[in-house]
C-alpha cells in the first residue's frame, strides 16, 4: 500500500532505461530484481511506459505502482522509475543529471546516431550515476570528471557535406514531428 | 582519441542503428583479437560496447562462450587506455552471473582498487566486490576498510555503496566495518556523507537504541547533503512511528524544521512525512500543508505532481485541512499533465462543497479517456466516496459512470466502476432501478466472467424486488444463450431467484430453466434441474432455504467433514450440523483512495481465523472428541499493556464444552517461566475439566496454554459466567544475555483481569441474504415477544450498535444502519446457536424519551428463544 511511508533505504531508483522514438530499447537498467524478472515483462513495461509517455511532454507519470519521470530530446526519451513512494525530487534529480551528462559528452547532440555512436560513454555515465539502484552521482560535473569522455569532434573535413546535411534535416525533421 | 565503429556501420545511412545486425556469434568471434599483440585498444573497445549492447538487449549467452569471451576480455587489463579499462569493469559486472570462474580477475582489480590511478579505483572496487562471495570477502577486508576512509570520494562512495550491496551476503563481516563508515559519514562531500549514513542505518536498523543515538548525532550536527536529510527524515518517521512517540519529541521538531530547508527535496520528504503519520491533528499538518500549496503553483510538473498527490491524501482524512488550497487546486485541473489534472480534481471532490460537483464533473469527463487506468481508478474511488458524502447526487455520478463503463478499460477499472455502482445501489435506494439498468447493458457485453458473475448475483438479488422485475429476465436469459459456462451458471442461479419470489414470473422461468437444462455444461444442467424441481414444489420454506439462502458452513470446514465422512462409512447420513460454520464476512474495507501500487500477489483462498484454529486445537490429544469447533471470539486483553507478561484469552466454543486459549508473552528478559497454567474460578456451575500447561515460556516467545470447560448440560439457559483467572507457573531467573536459566526455580502466580463469557460466545453470526424468507421458513412455532425499554439510550444508532454488539448477530437487510431523521427502526438479526439451531431476531426500535424496543425472537428451538429473551431482559 503507498499509504506506508517509505523504507529508509538507499535503494531509490528501480530502473532506468533509454529508448529511441519508435520504442527501442537503446539502454536500460533494472535494479530491482522482484520487479519485471524477465526480459519479456521489461519490454513489454517500457513499450506500456512508452505508449503513455512519448505523445506529451508531461515530465512525470504513474503507471503499473511505479512512478516514473521521464525526458525527450529529439528523438531520444529517457526514464528513471521508482516506487510509488518515492520521493519525485529525488527521481527528477537523477534524470536530470543523466540528461545533463550525456548531453556533455554528446556535444549537446542528444540524439539517437550520436547516442548510439557513443554507446560506452552512455554506458559508463549511468554506472557512474546509479550503482545497484543506489544514486551514486546526481551532480552532472563530478560524472563527468569521473567518467572522463567525450564524444569525437568530428572535424568538417572527415564528415562529408552530405552527411552535416542528412543529419540537420533528421534534426529538423524530429523537431517539426515533435 | 577513440575511433568509432566500423566503415561498415557508418555507410548504412544516418538515423540507421550501427547495431542493428549484430549476431551474437559474430561478436564473439571479433572479440578473438583481444589476444592480438598488440593489443589495439579503439577495436576492442568497439567489440566490448558491443557485447555489452547484446546483453542489455536481453541477448542470452551460454555459460562456455561467455566464459571464453570473459577470459579473453582479461587480457585487456595490460592496455592502459582509461575508457578501456572501465568497459572491462563494465563487462566484468554484466557477466559476474553467467560466465564462470570471473574470481580471476581479483587481483587486477585488488590492484587497480589500491593503485595510484584514482579514476579506476572507484569503479574497481565496485567490480570487485560484485564478484566477491562470502569465502573471498576476509581476503579484501582490509582493502575496503580502508577504501571506506579514502580521502577520494568517488573511492569512499563506491566502497560504501558496495558494502551495503554485500549486508545481504555477509552481514556478519560487513558489520565489522561500521567505525570507518561512522568516520565516513563525517566526511564534506555530500554523497559520501549520504552513503555513510545509508549503511550505518542498514547495518544498525534492528537496534533502536543506536539509530536513536545516531539520529540525535546527526540532527544536532546537521548534514549537507539533501539526500541525507531526506534519509534522516525517513529514519525519523519511522523510528516515530515504531515508539509511537508522540508529536512533542524532538524527533518531530527535527522533522518540522526540516519544512524549512532550502532544498525543496529535503522540504517535500518532511511534507510527506508529516502527512503520512497517524493521528497527526490538524495544527501539526498546517505547516506541511502549506508548503504543498507554495509548490502547487510551481514550474516543475514533478513537483506539482508530488504536491497535488500528497494533498490528495492529506483530503482522505482531514479534508478540511486542505479547504485552504481549494484556489491552488483549481488552478490545476486544467493542468497539462493529465495525472496532476485528476489528482487535482479527485482531491477537490474531497474538499469542496456539495455545488461545485457538477461542475468538477463535467471537468473531468472531457478527458477522463486521456488517462490512464490507473488513474481512472482513483477517480472512481473519488465518486465512491463523494456518493456516500452527497446521497443526493447520485444521479449525476451514476450518469457518469454508465458513461465511464461504456469506455475501453482494464478489469481493475471496470471492477472499480462496477463496486462503485452497486455500493451506490445499497445506500440508495432511489437509485436502484438506474444502476441495475446500467448494469444490464454492462453485462450485455463484458468480456471479464467475475464482473459478469457478481453482477448477474446481484441481479438475481435485486430484481425480484423491483416493481418491474420482469424486464430484468431478457439481459440474463441472453447471458444464457451467448456467455461461458460460469456466467451461464450464474444466470441460471439467478433466473431461480426471480421464479422464487414472483408468483407470476414463475410459468416463464420454469420454461427457461427447461431449456437450461439442455446445457452441454454440467454444472448449469445441474443448476437448473435443481431449480426446477425446488420451484415447482411451490413451498415458500424450500424456497427460501434452497433459493434465496445459501448455504452457510465454511467451504474448508465442509470439505474436511466430507472426507472425513467418506473414510468412515456409516448408515447415518451426512449431517450439515456437524460443519462449522463459516465465520461471518467480515465487511471489506474500503481501500484508499489514491493511486495504489497495484499488488500483483495472486488473490488465495486463505483459510479463515476459525479454520486455523480448529486445526490447532484438532492437534491437542485433551481436545479431541469435543466435535467441531462452533465459534472462535476475537482476543480479550487480561492484562494492561505495559505488565510483566502479556495474556490474552480467545474463547473457543463447541457443542457442549468451551476452551480458553491463554496466550502469554513473557516481557522479563531475566526469567524463564515454565509449566505455565491459567486457573479459572467459574461463578456458575460451570465445570473446570482440563489444563493444558505451556511447557516454557522464554522471553518474548509468546506460547499458549489451554483450559477446558464443560457447559451445564442441565440448564441451558446458563449461558453467562464470570472467571477469576490466576496464572501459575515455575520460576527460573535466567542471565538476561544469554538467556542460561539457573537450576533452582521457584513457583509463583500473577492474577489475571476476570473473564466474562456472555451470549454472544454461544452464537455464530450467519448473512441470511434474504431475511423475509428465513423468517418465513423458520415458523412462529417457538416465537416469543418481549417490550424493552432501553433507558440510557439516547439515539437509534446508538441502540442498535449495543444489540449487535450484546448479541453478536449478524445484521441483515442493511438493517444496522438507521436513516437519518427516523424515530423508529426495524432491525433484523441473524444467526445459529451452539447446538445448530437457527436463530432469528427481529427488533422494532421506537425513539421517544431513551429507545423502546419490541424484541421477536424466533428459532428451530425453544430453549434458544428463552436464552435470548433472558438475557437481554
Amino acid at each position: 500500500m503507498d499509504s506506508t511511508s517509505p523504507e529508509p533505504s538507499l535503494y531509490t531508483v528501480k530502473a532506468v532505461f533509454i529508448l529511441d522514438n519508435d520504442g527501442n530499447r537503446l539502454l536500460s537498467k533494472y535494479y530491482d530484481p522482484e520487479l519485471y524478472p524477465s526480459m519479456k515483462e521489461q519490454k513489454t513495461f517500457e513499450r506500456n511506459v512508452f505508449n503513455k509517455t512519448h505523445k506529451a511532454d508531461n515530465e512525470i507519470a504513474f503507471l503499473e505502482g511505479m512512478t516514473i519521470v521521464y525526458k525527450s530530446s529529439i528523438d531520444l526519451f529517457f526514464y528513471v522509475v521508482g516506487s510509488a513512494q518515492e520521493n519525485e525530487l529525488m527521481l527528477m534529480s537523477v534524470l536530470n543529471c543523466l540528461f545533463d551528462s550525456l548531453s556533455h559528452i554528446l556535444r549537446k547532440n542528444v540524439e539517437r546516431r550520436c547516442l548510439l555512436e557513443n554507446m560506452e560513454g552512455v554506458f559508463l555515465v549511468v554506472d557512474e550515476i546509479i550503482d545497484g539502484g543506489v544514486i551514486l552521482e546526481s551532480d552532472p560535473q563530478q560524472v563527468l570528471q569521473k567518467v572522463n569522455y567525450r564524444a569525437d569532434e568530428n572535424p568538417l573535413t572527415e564528415q562529408s557535406v552530405a552527411q552535416v546535411l542528412q543529419s540537420a534535416k533528421e534534426q529538423i525533421k524530429w523537431s517539426i514531428l515533435k | 582519441m577513440i575511433k568509432k565503429f566500423d566503415k561498415k556501420d557508418e555507410e548504412s545511412g544516418s538515423g540507421s542503428n550501427p547495431f542493428q545486425h549484430l549476431e551474437k556469434s559474430a561478436v564473439l568471434q571479433e572479440a578473438r583479437i583481444f589476444n592480438e599483440t598488440p593489443i589495439n585498444p579503439r577495436r576492442c573497445l568497439h567489440i566490448l560496447t558491443k557485447i555489452i549492447y547484446l546483453l542489455n538487449q536481453g541477448e542470452h549467452f551460454g555459460t562456455t562462450e561467455a566464459t571464453e569471451a570473459f577470459f579473453a576480455m582479461t587480457r585487456l587489463f595490460q592496455s592502459n587506455d582509461q575508457t578501456l579499462r572501465r568497459m572491462c569493469y563494465l563487462t566484468i559486472k554484466e557477466m559476474a552471473n553467467i560466465s564462470e570462474d570471473v574470481i580471476i580477475v581479483t587481483s587486477s582489480l585488488t590492484k587497480d582498487m589500491t593503485g595510484k590511478e584514482d579514476v579506476y579505483r572507484g569503479p574497481a572496487i565496485r567490480a570487485l566486490c560484485r564478484i566477491t562471495d562470502t569465502t573471498m570477502l576476509q581476503a579484501i577486508e582490509r582493502y575496503m576498510k580502508q577504501a571506506i576512509v579514502d580521502k577520494v570520494p568517488s573511492v569512499s562512495s563506491s566502497a560504501l555503496v558496495s558494502s551495503l550491496h554485500m549486508v545481504k551476503m555477509s552481514y556478519d563481516v560487513v558489520k565489522r566495518w561500521v567505525n570507518e563508515a561512522q568516520e565516513a559519514a563525517s566526511s564534506d562531500n555530500i554523497m559520501v556523507q549520504y552513503h555513510a549514513l545509508g549503511l550505518l542505518y542498514h547495518l544498525r536498523k534492528n537496534d533502536r537504541l543506536a539509530v536513536t543515538k545516531m539520529l540525535n548525532k546527526f540532527t544536532k550536527s546537521g548534514l549537507k547533503s539533501p539526500f541525507a536529510y531526506c534519509m534522516l527524515i525517513r529514519i525519523a518517521s519511522k523510528l516515530l512511528d515504531e515508539t509511537e512517540g508522540g508529536h512533542d519529541s524532538p524527533l518531530f521538531d527535527f522533522i518540522e524544521s526540516c519544512l524549512r530547508n532550502k532544498n525543496e527535496m529535503v522540504v517535500y520528504e518532511a511534507a510527506s512525512a508529516i502527512v503520512h503519520m497517524p493521528n497527526c491533528t490538524a495544527r501539526e499538518l498546517a505547516p506541511a500543508v502549506s508548503v504543498l500549496q507554495l509548490f502547487c503553483s510551481s514550474p516543475k510538473a514533478a513537483l506539482r505532481y508530488a504536491a497535488v498527490r500528497t494533498l490528495n491524501k492529506v483530503a482522505m482524512k482531514h479534508p478540511s485541512a486542505v479547504t485552504a488550497c481549494n484556489l491552488d487546486l483549481e488552478n490545476l485541473i486544467t493542468d497539462s499533465n493529465r495525472s496532476i489534472a485528476t489528482l487535482a480534481i479527485t482531491t477537490l471532490l474531497k474538499t469542496g462543497s456539495e455545488s461545485s460537483v457538477d461542475r468538477l464533473m463535467k471537468q473531468i469527463s472531457s478527458f477522463v479517456s486521456e488517462i490512464s487506468d490507473e488513474f481512472k481508478v482513483v477517480v472512481v474511488q473519488a465518486i465512491s466516496a463523494l456518493c456516500q458524502k452527497y446521497p443526493r447526487k447520485h444521479s449525476v455520478m451514476m450518469n457518469f459512470l454508465s458513461n465511464m463503463l461504456r469506455d475501453d478499460g482494464g478489469f481493475e477499472y471496470k471492477r472499480a466502476i462496477v463496486d462503485c455502482i452497486i455500493s451506490i445501489i445499497e445506500e440508495n435506494p432511489e437509485s436502484k432501478e438506474t444502476g441495475l439498468a446500467h448494469l444490464c447493458e454492462f453485462i450485455e457485453d463484458c468480456e471479464h466472467t467475475v464482473l459478469a458473475t457478481k453482477i448477474l448475483h446481484l441481479l438475481g438479488k435485486e430484481g425480484p424486488r423491483t416493481p418491474q422485475p420482469s424486464k430484468y429476465i431478457r439481459f440474463i436469459f441472453n447471458r444464457v444463450v451467448l456467455e461461458s459456462e460460469a456466467v451461464r451458471a450464474a444466470a441460471v442461479s439467478a433466473l431461480a431467484k426471480f421464479g422464487a419470489q414472483n408468483d407470476d414470473l414463475l410459468p416463464s422461468v420454469l420454461v427457461l430453466l427447461q431449456r437450461c437444462m439442455m446445457d452441454s455444461d454440467d454444472e448449469v444442467r445441474d443448476r437448473a434441474t435443481f431449480y426446477m424441481n425446488v420451484l415447482q414444489q411451490k413451498q415458500k420454506a424450500l424456497n427460501a432455504a434452497y433459493i434465496f439462502n445459501g448455504l452457510s458452513v465454511s467451504i474448508p470446514g465442509l470439505e474436511k467433514s466430507l472426507h472425513q465422512y467418506t473414510l468412515e462409512p456409516s448408515e447415518k447420513p451426512f449431517d450439515m450440523k456437524t460443519v462449522p460454520l463459516a465465520t461471518a464476512p467480515i465487511t471489506e474495507q474500503k481501500t484508499e483512495i489514491a493511486p495504489v501500487a497495484t499488488s500483483k500477489l495472486p488473490e488465495k483462498l486463505a483459510p479463515s481465523r476459525q479454520d486455523i484454529y480448529q486445526e490447532q486445537l484438532a492437534a491437542i490429544p485433551e481436545f479431541q472428541g469435543l466435535g467441531p469447533l462452533f465459534k472462535s471470539s476475537e482476543p480479550v486483553q487480561l492484562t494492561e499493556a505495559e505488565t510483566e507478561y502479556v495474556v490474552r484469552c480467545i474463547k473457543h466454543t463447541f457443542a457442549g464444552h468451551m476452551v480458553f486459549q491463554f496466550d502469554c508473552t513473557n516481557t522479563l528478559n531475566d526469567q524463564l517461566l515454565q509449566k505455565v497454567v491459567v486457573q479459572m474460578e467459574p461463578s456458575e456451575a460451570y465445570e473446570v475439566v482440563h489444563c493444558v500447561p505451556a511447557p516454557s515460556l522464554p522471553y518474548s516467545q509468546p506460547g499458549s496454554c489451554y483450559t477446558l470447560i464443560r457447559l451445564p448440560d442441565d440448564d441451558p439457559t446458563a449461558v453467562s459466567c464470570t472467571f477469576s483467572c490466576t496464572m501459575k507457573y515455575l520460576v527460573r531467573d535466567c542471565d538476561p544475555n544469554t538467556g542460561e536459566p539457573d537450576d533452582d526455580g521457584y513457583d509463583d502466580e500473577y492474577v489475571l483481569e476476570d473473564l466474562e463469557v456472555t451470549v454472544a460466545d454461544h452464537i455464530q453470526k450467519v448473512l441470511k441474504p434474504n431475511f423475509g424468507a428465513a423468517w418465513e421458513e423458520v415458523g412462529d412455532e417457538f416465537e416469543k415477544e418481549e417490550t424493552f425499554a432501553l433507558a440510557s439510550v439516547r439515539t437509534l444508532d446508538e441502540a442498535v450498535g449495543n444489540i449487535i454488539n450484546f448479541l453478536g448477530m449478524q445484521p441483515c437487510e442493511r438493517s444496522d444502519k438507521v436513516p437519518e431523521n427516523k424515530n423508529s427502526h426495524v432491525l433484523f438479526l441473524a444467526g445459529v446457536f451452539r447446538g445448530g439451531h437457527d436463530v432469528l431476531v427481529r427488533a422494532r426500535l421506537a425513539l421517544a424519551d431513551g429507545v423502546t424496543m419490541q424484541v421477536t425472537v424466533r428459532s428451530g428451538d425453544e430453549n434458544v428463544v428463552d436464552v435470548i429473551l433472558a438475557s437481554v431482559g
